[in-house]
C-alpha cells in the first residue's frame, strides 16, 4: 500500500467517522427573521433577544411549559414581611465555565441590571436593597409592598460575576451609544445550552449543556439559529426543508404551508399588542415642518391621528385576519385587562379632519415617522397603510421603514416624533405595560419604553398604587382608573394584538409561549 | 434641427437603422417606455405615489382578466391596493431617471479624466489608472452598497429626493471607470497622430487640443457604452431598491416594486412582481438591443 492509498483511507475513514457522528446528534435548525442584537441578556428589553438569550442565561423564576411560575435558579420563595422576600437559591448549579452559581451572581446581576446602559431597570426597580444571608440565600427588600415579584424575575438573567469581570462585560451592553463587549458576542449562563459559535445577523449555534443542573425534556444536542430576513426566503428553506422550525409565518403564505403535507403552523394569540407613540414632550418636533410647536402636545391632533387609522382595513387587507384590534395596550388575557373600555374610537375621516381643524392644522403638515421592517408581523405594510390614512386628514408622512438593529438604538434614544413599538406584559400583569410604557420617564426604569413621554401625574400615582396593593378588587379597579385616563388622554395609538404564527416540520413538538417564547429545552424532534 | 435630423436618416447610421428590424422594433419600445414614464402623470389611471388615493380595501386585487379582478385596476394591484400599471409607469420614471442621471453624470467625469489620463500621462495616467484599478476589484453592486450606505448614515434625515440623489451618486462612482478606461486607450491611439502633432506645434493650449480634436474621435465608443450603460444602471437602481437601499417605499422604483412583490410570490399573488420585472427586462432589453446596434453601425469594420 503506497502513502497516496494510505492517506486516502485515511480521510475516508475520518470522513466516515464524521458523518455518524453528526447524523447521531440531533439539530433543530431555526428560521428567524431577525437576530438577538446582542447575547447580552441585560442589553435590550425585546422578546426575540430575551428568548434567544433565554436558552443559554437563566432567572431566578421561570416558566413551565403552560407559563405557570416555575422556580429555575431560586428554588423556593416567600414573603417575610411585606416589603421583604427571601429568595432560596439552587445548590449545585454551574455556569457554563464551571464557576459555581451564589448570591453573589445574583448582586452582581442586580447591580448590572440597574446600573447604566441596561435595559432591564423596570424589572428590579422594586427593588430598595438586596441582602445576602448566606452563599445560597438572599432578600429582597422593596421600596413597596410588591406582589408580582416573581413574576417581574422572570425576565431577570443571572450572569456570572467572575466571568463578566475577567471579560471586563460589567456593564451592559448599550446598543443606543454603540457600545459593545464580550457579552455581546459570548456568553456565560447556566442554562440548558451554551453558544458555540455566532455570526451576528447570520447565524448562531448552541450546543446542549452537558452539565445542566435540571433535566432537558427535549432531545435537541444542537441548535442552528438562521436569520433570513426575507419572508420568502424563509418561506422557501422551510419548504425545502433547510430549516425546521420558523417564526413568524408571513400571514400571506399560512394556507400555503398548511397545505404542504409535512409540515405544520402553530397558531396563538400573542400578549404583544403594537400601538404608535408620539413625541409628546419636546417643544418642537425633532422631524416635522411645524416649527415653534409640538402639534402633539395637542389631544385633539393624537384623536384625529387616531380616528384616521382604519384599523379594520389594515386588520383584514394587511394583515389577513391574523390580528385583533385593540383599545388598550395589552390584551384580554393580562390580568387587569377592562373590558368595558376595550371600545376603540371610531373609525372617522371627517371628524379627525375636524379635529385637525379645531386645532389649527386644517392645512396639515409633515412628519417623519419610524418604524421597523423586521420586527412585526407585517410591520413596514402596517407603516405604509397609516401613512396613506393619514394623508386623508393632510398630514404628509415621511416613512423611514428599517431593520430593527438601527431602529431600536434609534428610537430608544427617543430620536423620533412618530414611531411604531409592539410591547409584551411579560409578567401577564397591567403593571408590566403601565410602569414602562404610560409612566413619565424616570428613575429605576419608570417610563424606559415611554419613548414620546405621555405623561399624567394621577396615572403615575395610580400606578405606584397598584405595584404595592394586594386586594385584588381595589387594585382591578385603579388599573381601570388609569386606563381610562391613559385612553381619554390618547396617550399612545392602540393598534392591533398580533397572533402568532410558527410553522415547523410535523415531527417537532414543541412549547409555544404567549410572548412568543420559543425555550429549546422543550423541543423534542421526533425520526 | 430638422436637416440634422435629415442627414442622420440619409447617413450611414439612418440607413444601418432604416435596414436593421431589431432596432427598429427596440428603438419603439424603448420610446414607449420612455413615453409612458415621463408622461405618466398624464398617461397612467392612477397616482400611486399620492397617498390619499390608496385604498387599503383595494389592496391585492389580482389583473382585470382573472377572477375577483376589476376593471379599475388593470394589471391589479399591491398590498397597499397601488394600481400595478400605474406604479410601473411611476416606478419606471424613477428608474430611468436615475438610470439617465448617473450615466450623464458617469460620462461627465470619465471621459474627464480619460482624456487626462490618456493625454498628459505620466503620474497622472498612473494615479488616475490605479485608481480605476481599486474600483474595479470590487463589484460595483458593492460599492454601490457601500456608498448608499455611508449616504443614508451621513445624512440620517434624508427625505425622498435624497435618497435618489444617493443612488444616483452610487453608481455614478462605480460608473465613471469604464468611460475613464476606454477614453484614456483612444486617447492615447489618438495623441500619437499627426494632427494632434501638428495641432500642439501650431501651438494650441493642450485643453483646447483634447476638446476640439481628441474628444470628438474618441466619443464613438463612449456613445455605445452610454446606451449600454443606462441599461446597466436600471438594473444596479433595481438591485439597490431590491436589497432596501433605493428608492422609499411610499414612492417605489421597479426594483421596490419587485422586492414587495417577492413576499408574496408564494401565496399565487404573482401579479405584484411579475409585471414590475417583465417591465424591467422589457426596458433593459431594447436598450441593450439599441446599444448593440450602435456599436455594429459606428464600428467602420462592420460597414
Amino acid at each position: 500500500m503506497n502513502f497516496k492509498k494510505k492517506a486516502a483511507l485515511a480521510l475516508m475513514g475520518t470522513a466516515l467517522a464524521a458523518t455518524t457522528l453528526v447524523a447521531s446528534a440531533v439539530t433543530l435548525r431555526v428560521g428567524n427573521q431577525g437576530d438577538a442584537l446582542s447575547l447580552d441578556p441585560h442589553s435590550l428589553n425585546e422578546s426575540l433577544q430575551l428568548t434567544v438569550v433565554g436558552n443559554v442565561y437563566e432567572p431566578l423564576v421561570t416558566r413551565d411549559r403552560s407559563y405557570k411560575l416555575a422556580p429555575s435558579l431560586a428554588t423556593d420563595w416567600k414573603q417575610t414581611a411585606p416589603t421583604v422576600w427571601r429568595f432560596n437559591l439552587r445548590k449545585g448549579v454551574e455556569f457554563h465555565d464551571g464557576t459555581p452559581f451564589t448570591a453573589d451572581d445574583v448582586i452582581f446581576s442586580y447591580e448590572r441590571a440597574k446600573g447604566d446602559g441596561s435595559d432591564m431597570k423596570s424589572y428590579v426597580g422594586q427593588i430598595k436593597e438586596i441582602k445576602k444571608i448566606d452563599d445560597h440565600t438572599i432578600d429582597f427588600v422593596l421600596n413597596n409592598p410588591f406582589p408580582i415579584l416573581p413574576e417581574q424575575f422572570t425576565q431577570w438573567h443571572m450572569m456570572s460575576k467572575k466571568w463578566c469581570e475577567t471579560n471586563q462585560a460589567t456593564k451592559p451592553v448599550d446598543r443606543r451609544k454603540g457600545i459593545e463587549n464580550a457579552a455581546s458576542f459570548r456568553a456565560n449562563g447556566t442554562g440548558p445550552f451554551r453558544v458555540r459559535e455566532r455570526q451576528p445577523n447570520v447565524r448562531t449555534t448552541f450546543s446542549r449543556n452537558g452539565s445542566y443542573w435540571g433535566k432537558i425534556d427535549g432531545n435537541v444536542d444542537e441548535v442552528i439559529f438562521n436569520v433570513i430576513g426575507n419572508d420568502s426566503t424563509r418561506v422557501a428553506a422551510l419548504l425545502s426543508g433547510e430549516i425546521d422550525v420558523m417564526e413568524p409565518v408571513p400571514v400571506q403564505d399560512v394556507p400555503r404551508i398548511k397545505a404542504a403535507p409535512a409540515l405544520q403552523v402553530l397558531q396563538g394569540p400573542e400578549l404583544r399588542v403594537i400601538f404608535l407613540g408620539m413625541d409628546q414632550k419636546r417643544d418642537e418636533l425633532l422631524f416635522s415642518s411645524v416649527k415653534g410647536k409640538n402639534p402633539f402636545k395637542d389631544k385633539r391632533v393624537r384623536q384625529a391621528f387616531y380616528q384616521a387609522i382604519d384599523i379594520e382595513a389594515i386588520k383584514s387587507r394587511v394583515m389577513r385576519g391574523a390580528a385583533t384590534p385593540v383599545a388598550i395596550l395589552f390584551p384580554p388575557q393580562v390580568k387587569g385587562f377592562a373590558p368595558d373600555l376595550a371600545k376603540r374610537l371610531p373609525f372617522d375621516v371627517e371628524a379627525a379632519k375636524k379635529l385637525m381643524a379645531d386645532a389649527g392644522y386644517g392645512a396639515g403638515f409633515e412628519l417623519k415617522m419610524n418604524c421597523p421592517n423586521d420586527r412585526y408581523v407585517n410591520d413596514g405594510e402596517i407603516c405604509q397603510a397609516v401613512a396613506a390614512n393619514l394623508s386623508r386628514i393632510g398630514v404628509k408622512i415621511n416613512l423611514e421603514a428599517e431593520t430593527k438593529g438601527t431602529y431600536f438604538p434609534k428610537i430608544l434614544r427617543r430620536d423620533t416624533s412618530f414611531y411604531m413599538l409592539g410591547w409584551t406584559a411579560s409578567t401577564v400583569d397591567a403593571h408590566a405595560v403601565l410602569y414602562p410604557i404610560m409612566s413619565t420617564p424616570g428613575e429605576g426604569g419608570r417610563g424606559q419604553f415611554n419613548l414620546g413621554a405621555y405623561s399624567n401625574t394621577r396615572v403615575d400615582e395610580l400606578t405606584n398604587l397598584i405595584a404595592s396593593e394586594t386586594d385584588d378588587k381595589k387594585r382591578t379597579e385603579m388599573i381601570r382608573e388609569a386606563l381610562k385616563i391613559h385612553q381619554d388622554d390618547v396617550g399612545h395609538l392602540p393598534l392591533h394584538q398580533q397572533a402568532i404564527n410558527w410553522a415547523t416540520k410535523k415531527n417537532i413538538e414543541l412549547v409555544q409561549w404567549p410572548d412568543n417564547g420559543m425555550p429549546w429545552k422543550f423541543v423534542k424532534l421526533n425520526k | 434641427m430638422r436637416s440634422a435630423l435629415f442627414r442622420f436618416w440619409d447617413g450611414d447610421v439612418g440607413y444601418s437603422f432604416r435596414t436593421s428590424p431589431v432596432a427598429m422594433a427596440a428603438a419603439a419600445v424603448a420610446l414607449i417606455c420612455i413615453f409612458c414614464s415621463v408622461f405618466a402623470g398624464f398617461v397612467a389611471p392612477h397616482n400611486p405615489f399620492d397617498l390619499t388615493t390608496l385604498e387599503l380595501s383595494d389592496a391585492r386585487l389580482p389583473p382585470a382578466w382573472s377572477d375577483g379582478g376589476s376593471s379599475k385596476y388593470l394589471l391589479g394591484t399591491d398590498d397597499q391596493g397601488r394600481d400595478i400599471l400605474s406604479a410601473l409607469m411611476y416606478g419606471a420614471r424613477i428608474s430611468l431617471a436615475v438610470g439617465f442621471a448617473s450615466v450623464v453624470l458617469s460620462v461627465v467625469i470619465g471621459v474627464g479624466l480619460g482624456l487626462l489620463a490618456g493625454f498628459y500621462g505620466g503620474w497622472i495616467d498612473a494615479a488616475l489608472m490605479r485608481l480605476c484599478d481599486v474600483m474595479l476589484s470590487f463589484p460595483a453592486i458593492l460599492v454601490a452598497l457601500l456608498i448608499a450606505g455611508v449616504g443614508r448614515a451621513l445624512f440620517p434625515n434624508a427625505q425622498d429626493s435624497l435618497a435618489l440623489g444617493v443612488l444616483i451618486i452610487s453608481i455614478t462612482l462605480t460608473g465613471w471607470v469604464q468611460y475613464a478606461r476606454t477614453v484614456r486607450g483612444s486617447t492615447l491611439v489618438e495623441r500619437s497622430k499627426e494632427y494632434v502633432q501638428a495641432a500642439r506645434v501650431t501651438g494650441v493650449t493642450p485643453l483646447r487640443i483634447m476638446r476640439r480634436h481628441v474628444l470628438p474621435n474618441v466619443m464613438g465608443p463612449v456613445l455605445v457604452l452610454a446606451t449600454i450603460q443606462v441599461a446597466t444602471a436600471i438594473i444596479t437602481e433595481a438591485t439597490l431598491s431590491f436589497l432596501g437601499v433605493g428608492a422609499p417605499p411610499t414612492s417605489p422604483s421597479l426594483g421596490t416594486l419587485i422586492r414587495v412583490g417577492n413576499d408574496y410570490l408564494f401565496s399565487g399573488e404573482w401579479w405584484i412582481t411579475v409585471f414590475p420585472g417583465v417591465m424591467l427586462v422589457t426596458i433593459s432589453l431594447s436598450v441593450n438591443l439599441l446599444g448593440d446596434w450602435l456599436r455594429d453601425a459606428l464600428n467602420p469594420r462592420l460597414r
